[in-house]
């Protein structure tokens, strides 16, 4: 048993300088480094192959209008399966240290797992670093994980309150402002007809981090090995006391988000909002057509009445380590989400992080009709603007959601106080973090 | 019996219903009841020309996956476990022990280190990925093993030995028939397992072209979720019933082999 101990510190030790030395090249040693974009220039003008791995359906006429620009390059386009299938194999690709893409499609909340490890490509070295004012604040933050860049943002999720127009009117609710009113007109709504709910929710990670960040909460903070993580600071309690009266009162549809019954919902008016990410309307647009005419956006409600918001989802283009052209791969992401990738990528329904485009009049007065003619753009844009500071993802964030449904999940379904499953789930992330080489410290 | 055929039939007659709505019925729809337009026939030509399609090629794969793969290890499965009934040689009882403890690790569990090794032997993302491990079948072999035991007396070899044909001769002139169930019953289990493979595919390939109907109809069934989804739960339910087909048909087709053979011992000649 002795042995077996001495064998597992031992362990914990390799691990654990393994892991230093992994993070100190690309953290600190190139912190500052600016490198110049001519390398990258040079190989687009030489050409070559790279493979491309990713899931967005804008891919395909990105990547034909990046080919027809610099025909000498031949972009491998791979869709290895979305989130979680292809962040399995990107994962196995870097440990068998082969059979990984040139450049891979990474969410923000999955960046920093790849991106400490020491697998990506700081872009600072081809000089990607003064683009930094072409898109906005949190979005670059996003892509930032110790000083380092390992993308360009590519889309962008600043989170809107999407409601059904025709449910409000018609039981008379005002759109609510604040998260007071929207629980009153939860209670209002469901108590007019039962059918219908306010919105779903049966726990759900990328929605809870929002709604935490959205309050002002920094659960996690991390300088690269230690890690300090507070699920109970006074963010998410500001969040937890409005969502537990919403849980408990049994206010909320318990369809699964993304499911046919969820799509269904959506279309016949029995889900009647939803908060989240600025993308939304090209999913609206494309899978729920029945709600067509019926929907509307109004800015994501606040605790105090002061516009603030937080992001949802969004994703980022990064290069591996591993390619054998990062110069050109770099080339792709710059083409990509720094040049004339943008324009397709917003043609279908791709929500962009460049100012520019944000805050173009034609995106801006676009009048949609699928939401009744609103010029839904303003509201989103004005969102992306106002994105609480200061957040950022566990370094294992892909772990830490999947295990929320044993913990935090396990109090929507009892409809206990969200704060304990919360509680439960930092305890969870301490011993995991912990066991895998990190320091981590609660609260 | 009752509930039990409902509960196994209830979840395919939903599949079979769901396969002939328009996506909009299927949202707008309850589970069991027909859609108000009859889309069969149309599902079943978009699930094959969706993404150029990649439906069929994928229908190849699993084809390739099945003859070769499920194939192969019924052959190893019947020559392995015939020679360990039926011969004495030194080990034999350490080759037990392996076949036995291998069937109690699920294919799952070793998914991970076979990625590590076929990704040093530079195997992955190819299809001898996929085929080289399924061609194993410790099940298939115990079960072979169990059966020629029983089936093949040493009676018959004997007198085969006496009229002169060799050690192949034998087993493929005069036990090959006599194991035939067995075999079947091992093609069955084998093909099953191999058109339902799921996870060794899903860790092992990267490359679309490459992966079998089971990994392929999930990509389809994600695209549903997240910022760019574009869900195609239509295409999904079509292609499954389109998947199972092949499979009832195989299943019905050999089972008149296997159950013939089911009392070939149960008489004393």
């Amino acid at each position: 048993m002795a042995l077996f101990r001495r064998h597992r510190a031992l362990a914990a030790l390799a691990l654990a300088a393994a892991l230093a030395t992994a993070c100190g090249s690309p953290a600190q040693d190139t912190a500052k480094a600016t490198g110049t974009q001519d390398s990258v220039d040079a190989a687009l003008k030489a050409g070559g192959t790279i493979t491309y791995w990713t899931w967005t359906p804008s891919a395909k006429a990105q990547v034909a209008a990046f080919e027809q620009e610099y025909p000498k390059v031949k972009v491998n386009l791979v869709n290895a399966g979305t989130g979680k299938d292809q962040y399995t194999k990107l994962q196995n690709a870097i440990k068998a240290g082969s059979g990984g893409p040139d450049v891979a499609q990474i969410e923000y909340q999955a960046l920093p797992q790849f991106a400490l490890p020491g697998s990506l490509v700081d872009l600072n070295q081809y000089g990607f670093g003064t683009f930094q004012k072409d898109y906005t604040a949190s979005t670059w933050t996003s892509v930032t994980v110790n000083n380092a860049l390992f993308g360009l943002p590519q889309d962008s999720g600043p989170m809107a309150l999407f409601y059904n127009k025709e449910d409000f009117d018609k039981y008379g609710i005002a759109v609510p402002k604040t998260w007071d009113e929207y629980l009153d007109a939860a209670k209002k709504l469901h108590a007019a007809d039962p059918t219908k709910f306010i919105t779903s929710d049966i726990g759900d990670p990328g929605f809870t981090t929002s709604m935490i960040w959205q309050a002002g909460g920094h659960p996690f903070s991390t300088d690269g090995r230690n890690i300090k993580i507070n699920l109970d600071d006074a963010g998410a309690q500001k969040w937890t006391k409005v969502w537990d009266q919403l849980v408990q009162g049994k206010l909320l549809s318990t369809v699964k988000g993304w499911s046919d019954d969820w799509y269904r919902a959506l279309g016949d008016g029995s889900i009647a909002t939803l908060v989240t990410g600025a993308w939304m309307p090209g999913v609206f647009k494309s899978s729920v057509t029945a709600g067509s005419g019926k929907w509307a956006v109004a800015p994501m409600p606040t605790y105090d009445g002061q516009p603030v918001s937080a992001e949802n989802g969004g994703s980022t283009q990064s290069v591996l380590k591993q390619s054998s052209n990062p110069a050109l791969a770099a080339a792709f992401v710059r083409w990509l989400n720094h040049g004339n990738g943008i324009k397709p990528f917003i043609a279908s329904g791709g929500f962009p992080s460049t100012t520019a485009d944000l805050s173009s009049p034609a995106f801006l007065n676009a009048a949609d009709p699928y939401f009744g003619g609103q010029q839904v753009n303003q509201v989103l844009s004005a969102s992306s603007g106002v994105v609480a500071k200061g957040w950022s993802y566990l370094p294992y964030q892909l772990y830490a959601n999947s295990v929320y449904g044993d913990t935090v999940g396990k109090s929507y379904l009892n409809g206990t106080d969200i704060g304990s499953g919360l509680k439960a789930w930092q305890a969870t992330l301490v011993d995991y973090g912990n066991q895998q080489g990190f320091t981590v410290s609660a609260g | 019996m009752a509930l039990y055929l409902l509960y196994t039939l209830i979840p395919l007659a939903w599949l079979v219903i769901s396969a002939t709505k328009t996506q909009p019925d299927l949202l707008s729809t309850p589970g069991l009841s027909f859609g108000g337009v009859f889309a069969l026939f149309d599902n079943i030509g978009q699930t094959f020309t969706y993404n150029n399609g990649i439906f069929l090629r994928w229908l190849g794969n699993t084809v390739l996956y099945v003859v070769v793969g499920a194939g192969g290890a019924t052959v190893l499965a019947t020559a392995a476990g015939y020679g360990l009934a039926k011969y004495r040689f030194r080990g034999r009882r350490a080759v037990f022990a392996v076949v036995l403890g291998a069937i109690a690790v699920p294919g799952t569990a070793l998914a991970v280190p076979t990625f590590l090794l076929f990704s040093r032997l530079g195997l992955t993302d190819t299809p001898l990925a996929v085929i080289i491990p399924s061609l194993i079948s410790p099940f298939g072999l115990y079960l072979i093993w169990v059966y020629a035991t029983d089936a093949i007396p040493d009676e018959m070899m004997e007198a085969a030995r006496i009229d002169g044909a060799g050690e192949i001769r034998i087993f493929l002139a005069v036990t090959l028939r006599q194991l035939a169930p067995g075999i079947v019953t091992v093609a069955l289990f084998a093909v099953v397992a191999t058109w339902n493979n799921y996870f060794l595919p899903l860790i092992m390939l990267s490359d679309p072209d490459w992966y079998p109907l089971t990994v392929g109809l999930n990509q389809w069934n994600a695209q549903a979720i997240g910022a760019a989804a574009q869900p195609v739960y239509h295409l999904v339910i079509t292609g499954s019933v389109l998947t199972i087909i092949p499979l009832v048909i195989a299943f019905l087709f050999l089972q008149r082999f296997w159950q013939s053979g089911l009392t070939a011992g149960s008489v004393k000649q």
